[in-house]
């Protein structure tokens, strides 16, 4: 069953930075044979430590799919669980499972009528927040710092959005935590959120649709039932899925998102290959590139189809200094392998991004990370009438709405990634600016501390995005953020 | 668009023209930091750190600048940078040898008197240094001190250990 080495130990043992703490050891079965796992784990972590690299095959051709993302924002980990089909593997852990089964074909609905189906459950609240990550918890700070009766939900079993696996430590400004690890911000975030009473957090929850007068659908994974949730305001926090790139046999296991590796390393500890190309020299390339290099695997180049590196200099030069090469002009031709990635060809590109045939070079590797920008996660807030536009400069599909995070639609607000791919900072201030913005829109305006405290934040962001860096999503921004 | 955001590698020249070096005088009078950050990108990371206050930026994406009189070399600044990008170099010893000091984030992490490969902005091996000092900050970021060459202070950014994982 196992495509990696089954002797082979993928879990990593020790680690510059991180400690894994990935409770007690728990079996389940996976097609029938049984895998050893640990609690705290996800079970495509624990699949992947166990040597699968194939989580599904490609519905015609049968062809072999890793799986993309692991963080439950694409389809490609799609399994059977505990006769539940179509579950994301990457999120839900270890501790819950049973059964596990891979899905050959288009699943069937559950065989059995015993599906323990209940009454959805009826809850009223003043904000509810979708998105537990930088801007979302953020949002239920500032929201419960001013008023009462706040949920956050996410569909993780744990809150932090991808904080939780960002090791290196942050830019931005001391009041957000400059100089503190990604991983250590979202422990203080989370705590603040578990301290203070008027705010509860729901995780393993997916929120599906937002219908007329703010009533939310959403389906509570664990205990199996849906929810009916009423809220005067609802703040979409929901993030960015990466995005795909077209190559030949892209779609071979050990492609995948550089997000992805960078979850399976640094919140599971499960080294995602031996030897990587990372594609795209942006902040998140760099970022993975030098994380995996901390967690022992070699990075044998980064291609970036720009003539210029993308990210920070100080990322790059950081990668540079222990030899790694970045090709500017250049990007991948090929994957190569059969059952999975075993190697990849590179090309240089001219100035039209055609390729200059010769100019090929072959590496050997068994992981090919795509870090070519991140897409909106902005469904749920098309879906709920929200007046959308494509803003490249964002990185696709975002709301409009006005400087204090509120869209066309009455009542609802957005933040972070979902409203245009940023960053930390961004996304911290902008939870922040809706969660208290949601306040005085239940509480209405005497509330002067909440007000004062906005302000700040709004002259914060300001600040921050009148950088050089910013420039292009000025230029985005100023296509959707419109005055009211 | 200055090369180095091309290559994600700076020469000392430019430095220099950044007005990011100090004076060969300051340096050969002790241990003094070097912010190789001639980006300007949101972050105050390391004016928070600096206990001698001599780390100034006008906002938060202006380049950092540093009173070069009272930096101390103290390494406080480099090891809270999240670039990894500030490095302390001294030239004050008399025997040819000079110290630098670089920020580490890998295993194995040498001892005290191991020998490494150093390795310059570019990832060349340019020599072998000697391991004088090894400092943990509270998150687990190091600052590891190389004796290397006098000519080298200003080349060496990185060392090796041949056994790194």
């Amino acid at each position: 069953m196992s495509q990696g080495d089954p002797l082979k130990n993928y879990r990593i043992t020790e680690h510059p930075i991180l400690e894994f703490k990935r409770g007690k050891k728990k079996t389940f079965t996976y097609n029938g044979e049984l895998v050893e796992g640990y609690e705290n784990e996800s079970v495509l972590a624990a699949l992947y430590a166990a040597g699968i690299r194939v989580f599904s095959k490609s519905k015609v051709l049968g062809n072999p799919r890793g799986a993309f993302c692991m963080i439950g924002k694409c389809s490609s980990c799609l399994m059977e669980v505990d006769g539940i089909p179509n579950v994301r593997i990457c999120t839900i852990p270890v501790k819950d499972v049973k059964n596990v089964k891979s899905q050959s074909e288009l699943a069937n609905p559950p065989a059995t009528s015993s599906f323990p189906g209940k009454r959805p459950a009826n809850i009223n609240v003043d904000v509810l927040i979708v998105g537990g990550g930088p801007a979302g918890l953020f949002a239920a700070i500032h929201a419960g710092k001013y008023g009462t009766n706040v949920l956050i939900i996410d569909d993780h079993y744990f809150l932090g959005g991808q904080l939780v696996k960002q090791t290196h430590k942050f830019f931005g400004s001391k009041d957000l935590f400059s100089g503190i690890r990604g991983f250590e911000i979202a422990k203080k975030l989370v705590n603040e959120i578990e301290q203070n009473s008027n705010v509860q957090a729901v995780t393993q929850t997916t929120v599906f649709g937002i219908y007329d007068g703010l009533t939310v659908g959403a389906y509570d994974h664990k205990n199996r039932r849906l929810l009916k949730i009423k809220a005067k305001q609802v703040i979409v926090a929901t993030g960015a899925s990466e995005n795909y790139l077209v190559f030949e046999n892209n779609d071979l296991p050990g492609v995948m998102g550089a997000g992805a590796a960078q979850t399976l390393m640094n919140v599971y500890g499960v080294k995602p290959g031996e030897r990587a190309l990372i594609v795209g020299a942006g902040n998140v390339g760099l970022i993975v590139a030098y994380q995996l290099m901390q967690a022992g695997v070699d990075v044998v180049a980064i291609v970036e189809a720009m003539p210029r590196i993308g990210g920070y200099f100080v990322h790059a030069a950081k990668l540079r200094r222990y030899g790694v090469p970045i090709y500017t002009s250049h990007t991948i031709k090929k994957a190569h392998g059969k059952n999975y990635v075993e190697g990849a060809t590179i090309i240089a590109i001219d100035s039209r991004f055609n390729e200059i045939p010769g100019s090929e070079k072959y590496f050997e590797v068994d992981l090919i990370c795509l870090a070519v920008g991140l897409n909106p996660y902005s469904q749920l807030l098309a879906q709920a009438g929200c007046r959308m536009a494509y803003i490249p400069e964002l990185g696709g599909l975002v709301p409009l709405r006005n400087k204090y995070q509120e869209t066309t639609v009455s009542g609802l607000l957005v933040a972070g990634d979902v409203s245009g791919i940023e960053e930390a900072s961004t996304a911290m201030l902008e939870g922040g600016i809706a969660g208290i913005t949601a306040i005085i829109n239940i509480r209405g305006k005497k509330l002067k501390d909440a007000f004062m405290d906005r302000e700040k934040m709004l002259a914060k962001l300001e600040e921050i995005r009148s950088g050089p860096v910013f420039e292009r999503i000025r230029k985005g921004l100023e296509k959707v953020i419109v005055s009211g | 668009m200055a090369d180095f955001l091309s290559t994600g590698i700076i020469d000392s020249q430019t430095l220099q023209k950044l007005n990011l070096v100090p004076s060969p005088e300051r340096i050969r009078m002790g241990p003094v930091a070097i912010i190789e950050c001639p980006q300007e990108i949101p972050c105050d990371a390391c004016v928070a750190a600096c206990p001698s206050h001599a780390i100034s930026k006008t906002n938060i994406n202006s380049l950092p600048r540093i009173d070069f009189d009272k930096c101390t070399g103290c390494s406080l600044c480099l090891l809270a940078c999240p670039g990894l990008a500030i490095f302390v170099v001294d030239l004050s010893p008399t025997n040819g040898k000079a110290y630098v000091t670089v920020p580490y984030e890998f295993l194995p992490v040498p001892k005290r008197g191991d020998k490494v490969a150093l390795l310059d902005r570019a990832g060349s091996e340019i020599g072998v240094g000697e391991v004088v000092k090894v400092v943990m900050s509270r998150d687990r970021t190091y600052a590891i001190t190389l004796e290397v060459d006098y000519d080298k202070a200003m080349s060496v950014r990185a060392f090796k250990i041949s056994s790194r994982r």
